[in-house]
């Protein structure tokens, strides 16, 4: 019972209070890229969600099993940026094989996965966190993919409502899409406490 | 001096004013965003993270330049992260024995420089295709201009936050008789979206007006 209160809580936390675009500030570049149409920023929310929670448990398992057994830490950077791009490589081949239309409207995105801060991000903090249990490091994963999914999502929603309002000149584009996200980070931060 | 040596000079000057102004990675490419936001609390550890930058990017830079010829193309981008977690390992290592404090404060962020989109672009984009010094000298431009961006949006959320830079008190604490009462949300997420959406527009609107 006591563990499964810990995983409810840890996914909660991910997901809402510690999100890692509002609180974080990671995933950015495809969050400022993708979040103009809704239905892409889910198909892109969910491709991060799967990599983020292969790239997650393999990256712990690695730096349990593997690197802290041989004390080979120093090359831990290199092993996660190359589990990840693994894992980027698996989920391309697969949208091109049973998602064509899906592949073509991502285009470079997918690739770029691969620099997505929020997946190498959070291979490095469930190391910071110590999280030793590998249930929660994958609920942990699971859940930053869904935390993603969630604000690229809520972000479409305002930019598609966005493209209709009168913005001047100058903060058209990126700006006015930081500020709003700004005012989002700031809705969060309500949460912020809650739990941890 | 020969001719062909003033428009070697010409070229370089070009490319090291590019990654100032014209090409800024932040400002004008939109590249490296996360960095840009979550260091940016304060001066130093903006300063900091902006010259763990310029050591990757200027040493990536060699690497991928002097092997450009033997790079294949579908296996370009997975040698060049290689490249690059390489260097942010040692940038990485050499905070963690010198500047303890700072490496506490930047903590994952310093690691985070391998998926930095600047680096990356720049390998792709320059080093792959010029010869070694001009790749070098597009490494500093770029470089010394996101460091520079870095502590413009820094200096501005620092001396909002709490009234110092580089923490140097410049207005005087409402606590301590003066006037300035800290206004705390610069320093947290919202102040760094809010900060950087209007120096964007900000730039869009003077670069816009001189055209």
């Amino acid at each position: 019972m006591d563990t499964l209160n810990i995983l409810i809580m840890g996914f909660i936390s991910i997901v809402i209070v510690n999100n890692l675009v509002f609180t974080k500030f990671l995933g950015i570049c495809p969050y400022l890229g993708v979040s103009g149409r809704i239905d892409m920023a889910f198909g892109m929310g969910m491709a991060v969600t799967f990599v983020v929670t292969l790239s997650g448990t393999l990256t712990w398992l690695i730096d349990h099993l593997i690197l802290m057994g041989t004390a080979l830490e120093v090359t831990r950077y290199v092993c996660f940026i190359l589990v990840i791009a693994g894992a980027v490589q698996l989920v391309e081949m697969y949208v091109r094989k049973f998602f064509p239309g899906l592949y073509e409207s991502f285009g470079i995105f997918l690739p770029l996965i691969t620099t997505n801060c929020a997946i190498l991000g959070l291979c490095l903090f469930i190391n910071l966190w110590e999280i030793d249990n590998l249930l929660e490091a994958v609920v942990l994963s699971f859940g930053a993919g869904i935390g993603f999914t969630m604000a690229i999502c809520i972000m479409a929603g305002i930019r598609e409502n966005l493209n209709l309002a009168d913005v001047p000149a100058c903060l058209k584009g990126a700006p006015i899409t930081l500020i709003t996200a700004g005012i989002l980070a700031l809705a969060f931060m309500g949460f912020a406490g809650m739990i941890r | 001096m020969t001719k062909n040596n003033i428009a070697n000079a010409e070229l370089y000057k070009e490319t090291l004013l590019a990654g100032l102004w014209r090409e800024n990675p932040v400002f004008r490419l939109l590249l490296g965003m996360c960095p840009t936001l979550a260091v940016t609390a304060a001066v130093k550890p903006a300063l900091t993270m902006g010259l763990c930058v310029i050591f990757v990017l200027v040493c990536s830079n060699i690497v991928v330049s002097l092997m450009r010829n033997l790079l294949k193309p579908h296996l370009r981008i997975l040698i060049f992260t290689l490249t690059i977690s390489t260097f942010v390992t040692i940038a990485d290592l050499f905070l963690k024995a010198f500047q303890p404090r700072m490496s506490e404060i930047l903590g994952p962020y310093v690691p985070l420089i391998i998926v930095n989109c600047i680096i990356i672009c720049r390998a792709e984009a320059c080093a792959s295709k010029n010869t070694l010094i001009v790749s070098i000298i597009d490494a500093l431009g770029m470089g010394a201009g996101f460091t520079l961006t870095l502590c413009v949006l820094a200096g501005v959320r620092e001396l909002l936050s709490t009234g110092a830079i580089f923490e140097i008190q410049i207005f005087a604490l409402a606590k301590t008789g003066g006037w300035f009462e800290p206004w705390l949300a610069m320093s947290m997420p919202v102040g760094a979206f809010i900060t950087l959406g209007l120096l964007l527009g900000l730039v869009n609107a003077a670069t816009s007006k001189k055209a």
